[in-house]
């Protein structure tokens, strides 16, 4: 029987400050169930009265072991834990993970696979955005956005469903291309969503913008700096706040994101509200994207023919003895990339979003490593909230968009 | 390959020995563990590689020695070029230097790579585990660390479980 170890101040006396030490600051403990820190951060905080002198992020709660698991997986089946790192995000995280499985593979996508990735995943861009604009207003106390956010996000998840019968959990992105191709109703709903949207997040605008307590509580607040940006890494709508017009869908193209005409915001200030803007801003920015991509999407097969990676149409299988072959190989031992390692990145809602795979040519990956941005962004928070009130704090984390299966994988 | 990332691998080649692998357009450098700090540096202040994305490190046990390779994802932001610097480090009490004093964002991935791998970085000022439990034994990511299959352990079966346990070599 072990006991329950109790955490003295002294064990983390290179943490806080001396001060904490005689007393002087408290030490306080905030999560992992506080409904603030979306989902189950643990922060501990040092506080001079209401202001705060430090903080110290505790993660790992919901770690899972993906990158264990996945390496007594083979490339199919690990592609499913994907899903459920960042939940917000599945389809980008499909994406990168494909991203990397062909780069490795070398393995090419049918242009019309390519469009209907960009479309899903600008639509999950929206989704996410939207649950994230619902939940940090409510933590700024503005209750009915949070409602209206909502309605919207159904909306997209409604497409997700109707193209792989999946709301959230979808692993319609495959190696190669995509699961299936999409249904006839598809174009006409999009088209449905991009018509209702504008008007949708000029409701939104309205309900913050004139709001003097939302302005209060972000203008100002949980400031970063160029140098801290590029000190933490961070990257995604953090950094674009802080006025650094860095986005790796134009820097570093990939699904063909170079055939679509689209800004990236950028805020100069690094603040909350700047983040805000950004984030609303980039949901106009994907509605323009989706949009060029519906009109500009080419007919044609949505999986690569090479039939070592990728499986037969099920109509050639009863016709085609290699093509029966092929399957079984396929289902039964999986696919056997080259050795070698690579890196494969995307922009997800949150940041950069990166798969390092390595393979030593057997059908399991040696090695998969998931670089992911809430991780990297979460590092940030103690130089973004010293010196501010714990109201604040909550303002803070809200901005960075916290996601904690992202984190802690 | 880019013409920053050229002239940079020729630089650092005409003064360090240093290893250069090629893999799907990916560029990766070899060096030893002991030059780490000042390889990073030089990167950081004289070829504007100014963000690390990521510390990781992949674990070759048995088939290779040294057994783990520690990798740094390096990206430059001016140029948009990605670099790859590996070192390779023995299994017997890994140690290497930390670069948080380089890139402040390797504190938190050098103490995931502490928790995952049993790799200490020195000069780091807060090793702790990251995404384990304090209390955790062993180090989940090595490849002699068993996967599944265990008993979940409670208090009133710790003690037994923990007598049995395999423990990876530390």
């Amino acid at each position: 029987m072990t006991d329950i170890r109790e955490v003295s101040v002294d064990e983390l006396r290179h943490l806080v400050s001396d001060r904490a030490m005689t007393g002087e600051t408290m030490l306080l403990n905030m999560g992992p169930q506080h409904p603030s820190t979306h989902g189950v951060l643990r922060l501990l905080l040092e506080l001079d009265g209401e202001v705060v002198v430090n903080v110290i992020p505790d993660i790992g709660f919901l770690h899972t072991g993906v990158e264990k698991n996945a390496e007594s997986k083979n490339y199919q089946q690990s592609e499913v834990m994907t899903d459920r790192l960042d939940y917000l995000n599945p389809m980008g995280n499909n994406l990168t993970y494909c991203l990397a499985v062909e780069k490795l593979t070398e393995l090419d996508v049918p242009p019309r696979a390519q469009a209907i990735r960009v479309i899903l995943a600008e639509l999950q861009r929206i989704s996410s955005h939207l649950l994230w604009l619902g939940t940090s207003a409510l933590d700024l106390g503005a209750m009915s956005v949070f409602l209206y956010c909502m309605r919207e996000r159904e909306l997209v998840l409604n497409i997700f469903e109707l193209v792989s019968g999946q709301r959230m959990m979808t692993t319609f992105i495959r190696p190669g291309g995509l699961w299936r191709d999409v249904p006839v109703e598809f174009e006409a709903t999009v088209r449905d969503f991009l018509k209702a949207m504008p008007r949708r997040i000029k409701e939104y605008d309205d309900l913050l913008e004139k709001n003097e307590i939302f302005l209060d509580r972000t203008k100002g607040i949980g400031i970063l700096t160029k140098e801290d940006c590029f000190q933490y890494g961070l990257s995604g709508p953090v950094i674009r706040g802080s006025g650094v017009a860095h986005d790796l869908r134009k820097k570093q193209p990939y699904s063909g994101y170079d055939l679509y005409d689209f800004d990236i915001p950028t805020h100069p200030e690094g603040d909350v509200y700047a983040r805000y803007r950004v984030r609303v801003e980039e949901m106009t920015q994907s509605l323009r994207i989706i949009e060029q991509a519906l009109n500009k999407m080419p007919y044609g097969p949505v999986r690569s023919n090479n039939r070592k990676y990728v499986p037969p149409p099920r109509s050639e299988i009863g016709v085609s003895m290699e093509a029966l072959i092929h399957h079984f190989k396929l289902w039964t031992e999986g696919f056997t990339p080259p050795a070698g390692h690579v890196y494969a990145a995307t922009e997800s809602p949150r940041g950069e979003l990166g798969v390092y795979m390595e393979s030593d040519g057997t059908a399991k990956p040696y090695r998969v490593h998931l670089v992911t941005p809430t991780f990297v962004n979460l590092q940030a928070i103690p130089v973004m909230s010293r010196k501010h009130y714990i109201a604040d704090l909550i303002g803070i984390i809200g901005s960075i968009d916290v996601v904690l299966g992202d984190s802690d994988r | 390959m880019s013409e920053h990332l050229q002239n940079t691998i020729t630089m650092i080649q005409a003064r360090n020995q240093v290893e250069l692998e090629e893999f799907r357009g990916e560029y990766t450098v070899f060096v030893d563990p002991e030059k780490i700090q000042t390889f990073m540096l030089e990167l950081r202040d004289q070829h504007d590689f100014n963000i690390c994305m990521d510390v990781t490190a992949v674990d070759y046990y048995p088939q290779e020695t040294p057994r783990f390779h520690v990798i740094y994802l390096l990206y430059s932001m001016p140029h948009n070029v990605r670099l790859q610097v590996r070192t390779r480090l023995d299994g017997n009490h890994p140690k290497l230097d930390s670069v948080q004093g380089i890139y402040t964002s390797a504190n938190w991935k050098e103490r995931e790579v502490y928790d995952l791998f049993g790799i200490h970085f020195t000069g780091h000022p807060d090793l702790r585990r990251m995404l384990m439990p304090e209390d955790w034994v062993g180090h989940p990511l090595r490849k002699d660390y068993p996967l599944g299959y265990e008993e979940v352990q409670f208090t009133f079966n710790f003690d037994e479980i923990m007598i049995n346990k395999p423990h990876p070599k530390d």
